[in-house]
């Protein structure tokens, strides 16, 4: 590298906390590095797994996502689905291979402006180390890419968006026969949801150019034909992906126009 | 959403803030800069952008340059976004077309040793806010229309006091009460501490002031059905006497009240006629059925509170425990009186007094206790005795010990002056107080016949053993069952210990956060007469104050739903912590523009991107958080 590493790190703040402990960092005159950009918010339950993972591919080093403490939100509850939120994405990031430490939850209150230095400085150092985003720059590596534009559109997908609005109101209250559903099972869930979406994500992302077989897509993905075979058949009834043509006897298939968000 | 039509016309003001940013930020360069991107068609720096001819370059700039969007570097939203705003609307721009970047507080004052890069940050953030400028839509306020009227749930003390209250001040006000008749909780006590009161005459000057306002609507035998509507318009279906009646209502007042916690088997409740609770001995008192021969009597303290069923302190019932441990010394000692004169004359006037037995936890006297044991009992009791007469107090009328009664606890908390000094008149009186630790409380059970309670003596470090008469449990204050239901209904919440929650524990203590609906009495928690009065009063005043006014003012930056794209899914109904999305008769969702407090929280989590978060949209996010990751511009 030419130049030093200077990381670019985005900084989700919501208004009456994080933004206003970043306020107060400033006028006690605490210093960090100046690699942080601020995008308020109102509160951090506004940010969405898919404004992450964009910027992300867009080629963030790092992000923060910043809320007001548990029981402290100005919005009541907003910070606790900010947390099952970046926890989703933490989730996906791991499962695509992408440092799942560049993305970062941190509650910080109007009046904890020396935390927020040092949890930028703090944050900086961190980035330094890992270094580069894998996807910034001029060779972007095309994997993690393709990886990170299929856990987008799993996060956008239906089912996790309904889990995720769920999951709090099923740990916290119960269920519509008032059984709490204890944490890890949701997780279990959640886990299992995101294999399937990002796999689903990942099959339509190949196939939106070339009309491929379940045994291709296979090798590609790494998965289990019989696997990929199930996803085809979910895709296909959903309208995402539809049959191409029939070539020596192998069915090929082909990601539909409105299917590629 | 529909992009504007006209390329927008950007002016961006830079200030130097005096040396606060211009010495450490080139702020001439910054303006410079900001002349060089897309659709900025002015630029300037100013010293003081806040001082009156920044204020008035801004206004003369956005005239005669026809500027669409204004764009002001300098300190921070929090505390300047108003003025700025103020200052656009007055040259006739839509105040929400601003746009605040934040080159102070987030850049020239925590980037003091680095100032090149602090240039170049200053240059980042101005692009990202012309990035988002560019995206922005004039956003308008709403005046929402406020009925002048209330429905108030719950008619106890807290309840009616609200009512009153209201009613007082002109405002059509709807009590409902489920029971039969007014009173609460209330009904239930004998007397009150401090003026020793009988519970009576505190609620039926009450009830007679409440029946005969007429602004108040009573409605007996009356639960809340079901109810929709927002601030200003809440329209109510009550079950009145199992017929429907519907209201229409501005504002709504929840003082629902609690229950008395009573579960079976607590320290052997409900298995033995004289293990009662707290509230059972009151209402004895208050019936005059307390046994006459009562030769002893146990309080426990804490029972199921505190970490042993339920978490919290009941907070009330130590003083009340006090109140009543002295009640039983005063019955018992009406007939008592002659015996006591004749001990009384044989006091020895020499004894002297026993510092340590003051403090000292009072053990109580049992049969086979040493002589020696006894002696230096009655030593202290002459003390005691002693030194209440020398502060001229009214003599203790428990003299003859008639009852012993003992009060096992896990530390007094009798919170209050008043409550304090009637827990120092107990232990003249000599109520006895036996401290346990959770760990080891103590054990109700029945040996030949008898009821007995065996615990461990902190202060002696012995198992003892004690026959009371009665037993008296002081069981904490608890949500009523249906609260729950309730709490669906308004869409308000319960916090941990099932008590409705406040909407902010120090700032807001009687308000919910939803707008138009407030909170007092033991719905929120355990709470004397005092203090449910002084909540009544509070969540009245609250309440009249958007009845007052006539109108509130609705937030303009509030969701938005796109009906072509729902799917009635209800998630955003799940998230929205101030229930302000219903849904039509097609199932499809509405934001009620009144209730929203804009924190977008809906919108993110909507799956099928049905819900638009006005002033904060994916658009405007992104083409901000965008414009940071660009090359830095130099």
């Amino acid at each position: 590298m030419a130049t030093k590493f200077e990381p670019k790190i985005l900084g989700f703040l919501c208004n009456w906390c994080s933004y206003a402990g970043a306020d107060l960092a400033g006028v006690s005159r605490y210093q960090y590095p100046a690699n942080l950009r601020i995008v308020r918010v109102m509160c951090s339950g506004r940010v969405e797994p898919s404004l992450i993972l964009e910027m992300f591919i867009q080629g963030a080093d790092g992000i923060l996502v910043g809320g007001c403490h548990f029981g402290d939100c100005h919005y009541q509850t907003g910070n606790y689905f900010a947390e099952k939120r970046v926890k989703l994405t933490k989730k996906l990031l791991k499962r695509i291979g992408f440092e799942e430490e560049r993305l970062r939850l941190e509650w910080i209150s109007a009046s904890e402006g020396e935390r927020f230095a040092e949890t930028i400085r703090e944050f900086t150092k961190q980035i330094k180390e890992i270094g580069p985003s894998p996807v910034s720059g001029t060779t972007p590596n095309v994997d993690i890419l393709k990886a990170l534009f299929a856990a987008k559109n799993a996060v956008k997908d239906f089912r996790l968006k309904l889990l995720v609005s769920r999951e709090l109101d099923l740990v916290m209250e119960g269920n519509v026969y008032n059984e709490k559903v204890p944490q890890e099972e949701i997780d279990t869930v959640l886990d299992a949801a995101i294999n399937y979406e990002l796999d689903r994500c990942s099959i339509i992302f190949e196939v939106r150019d070339e009309a491929l077989s379940v045994d291709e897509l296979a090798q590609r993905l790494e998965l289990p034909p019989n696997r990929v075979l199930q996803h085809i058949v979910t895709l296909r009834d959903r309208g995402l992906v539809m049959l191409d043509r029939i070539d020596n006897d192998t069915p090929l298939y082909l990601a539909v126009e409105e299917g590629i968000k | 959403m529909a992009m504007e039509i006209k390329e927008p016309r950007i002016g961006v003001f830079v200030c130097h803030c005096g040396v606060n940013i211009g010495g450490f930020v080139d702020v001439p360069d910054v303006a410079e800069y900001a002349k060089t991107l897309p659709n900025v068609v002015h630029a300037e720096n100013n010293l003081y952008t806040c001082a009156d001819d920044g204020l008035t370059a801004i206004k003369n700039a956005i005239k005669e340059k026809n500027l669409t969007r204004v764009i002001v570097a300098s300190c921070t939203p929090r505390t300047h976004a108003p003025l700025f705003m103020r200052i656009c609307e007055e040259a006739g721009l839509n105040k929400y077309l601003f746009t605040f970047v934040n080159i102070r507080e987030h850049c020239s004052w925590v980037h003091m040793k680095e100032q090149e890069k602090a240039t170049a940050k200053s240059k980042d953030l101005i692009k990202m806010g012309v990035a988002r400028a560019v995206l922005l839509e004039p956003q308008e306020e709403v005046k929402i229309d406020v009925r002048p009227s209330s429905l108030v749930i719950g008619g106890g003390i807290a309840g009616m006091t609200a009512a009153l209250n209201l009613a007082n001040q002109g405002f059509e006000t709807h009590l409902i009460e489920k029971e039969p008749e007014l009173g609460g909780f209330l009904r239930k006590l004998s007397t009150l501490y401090q003026t020793q009161e009988s519970s009576a005459k505190a609620y039926e000057g009450l009830i007679k002031k409440v029946e005969a306002n007429d602004k108040i609507q009573l409605y007996k035998n009356t639960t809340l059905k079901s109810l929709t509507g927002y601030i200003g318009k809440y329209d109510a279906v009550l079950n009145v006497n199992g017929e429907d009646k519907e209201i229409g209502v501005g504002t709504i007042i929840v003082a629902t009240g609690a229950d008395e916690y009573r579960p079976k088997g607590l320290y052997g409740l409900g298995e033995h006629d004289n293990i009662i609770t707290l509230t059972d001995f009151e209402k004895m008192v208050k019936e005059d059925k307390v046994p006459a021969d009562l030769k002893s009597v146990a309080f426990i303290t804490c029972s199921g509170a505190r970490g042993q069923d339920k978490e919290y302190c009941s907070r009330i019932c130590c003083t009340v425990t006090v109140k009543n441990a002295m009640k039983v010394m005063e019955m018992a000692s009406k007939g008592g009186d002659a015996e006591a004169k004749v001990e009384e004359a044989s006091v020895d006037e020499k004894a002297v007094s026993d510092k340590e037995e003051e403090k000292a936890e009072e053990p109580e006297e049992e049969e086979g206790e040493s002589r020696r044991r006894s002696r230096r009992d009655r030593r202290g009791r002459r003390g005691g005795r002693r030194r209440g007469a020398e502060r001229g107090e009214e003599r203790p009328k428990e003299r003859g010990a008639a009852v012993d009664v003992t009060v096992f606890n896990r530390g007094i908390t009798t919170y209050g002056i008043e409550q304090e000094l009637l827990y120092n008149k107990s232990r003249e009186q000599r109520v006895k107080f036996v401290r346990f630790v959770p760990e080891n409380p103590p054990k109700v059970s029945m040996e030949d016949g008898k009821l007995t309670v065996s615990y461990y003596h902190e202060t002696l470090k012995a198992d003892r053993k004690m026959n009371p008469d009665l037993i008296i449990l002081a069981t904490p204050l608890t949500q009523r069952p249906d609260a729950q239901e309730l709490s669906k209904m308004l869409k308000v919440p319960l916090g941990r210990d099932e008590f409705f929650l406040e909407a902010h524990v120090k700032l807001r203590p009687v308000d919910f956060a939803t707008d138009g609906i407030f909170l007092c009495g033991t719905a929120h928690g355990p709470a004397n007469i005092t203090e449910a009065v002084a909540q009544a009063y509070g969540a009245a005043s609250r309440a009249s104050i958007p009845m007052s006014l006539g109108y509130v003012q609705a937030e303009a930056i509030v969701s938005y739903v796109d009906r072509e794209r729902c799917s009635g899914c209800k998630s955003c109904e799940v998230v929205c912590p101030y229930g302000a999305i219903q849904f039509d008769e097609e199932g499809l969702a509405e934001v009620i523009v009144a209730a929203c407090k804009g924190c977008g929280t809906c919108g993110s989590i909507c799956p099928e991107k049905a819900i638009t978060m006005t002033h904060y949209t994916d658009e405007q996010l992104t083409a901000e958080a965008l414009a940071a990751l660009e090359e830095v511009g130099t």
